[in-house]
């Protein structure tokens, strides 16, 4: 069996993306590659490029990574972090359209049961608002 | 056409089929091969137990009696799984 598809937790505060972790863990369990990053480099709210690059990298899984991010500059910066990285794990990382924590935890548990990068993204994304 | 293995269960978790219970239903659901659904009632709507986002959308109230339904060939064994994991009041750890 391949490995797990990883998840990342991108949040502008640290504890939003600490906590959506948390909770990640406490009903997915900890068999799930996953990381998560929040704030900018003075320590405020925000995001950074380099953070999410990081966390990518923890979380990484031959089967792929998902991001899930909260506001705009999450996800913009999340899209400059998948730009800055190999190329080789660009078309393996999938930012992921569904609300933060609901999304992250469907989609640790279905990454746990084995579910394909695509499956991941796509059951997280059935929470989207259309 | 394979007759489904069935059985039904009455949930006395406290909270029903929230957040927790849900994600450990799915998890225990998507160990087996065989095709599960699952329903909070008798005539349905039954609803694929391996789907985290429809188990939890489900959002069954404590005393809502669970009907499992399984094809495939380890049915047998995915629905007593099932049946163990809500008399256990969804404590089982090892999923």
């Amino acid at each position: 069996m391949s490995s797990r598809v990883g998840i990342v937790i991108v949040s502008h505060s640290p504890d939003v993306a600490r906590g959506t972790a948390d909770m990640v863990r406490q009903m997915v369990g900890g068999d799930v590659p996953l990381a998560w990053c929040g704030g900018n480099p003075e320590g405020g709210l925000g995001t950074s490029v380099e953070k999410i690059m990081g966390a990518i990298d923890e979380a990484w899984s031959d089967s792929g990574v998902a991001i899930l991010v909260d506001l705009g500059g999450a996800e913009t910066n999340s899209e400059m972090a998948i730009e800055m990285m190999p190329e080789e794990r660009q078309g393996k990382t999938v930012i992921v359209n569904a609300p933060i924590v609901e999304g992250a935890v469907m989609a640790a548990t279905e990454a746990w049961g084995g579910g394909s990068l695509d499956d991941v993204r796509r059951t997280a994304e059935e929470l989207a608002p259309r | 056409m394979t007759t489904p293995s069935t059985a039904s269960v009455l949930m006395e978790h406290e909270v029903g089929l929230h957040a927790r219970p849900s994600v450990k239903l799915t998890k225990l659901a998507k160990t087996f091969d065989a095709k599960i659904e699952v329903a909070p009632a008798a005539d349905g709507p039954w609803i694929d137990a391996k789907s985290i986002v429809k188990v939890m959308a489900v959002k069954a109230p404590k005393d809502t009696v669970l009907h499992f339904r399984a094809v495939g060939a380890d049915a047998d064994a995915a629905v007593a799984a099932l049946v163990r994991l809500v008399e256990a009041d969804f404590e089982d750890e090892t999923v």
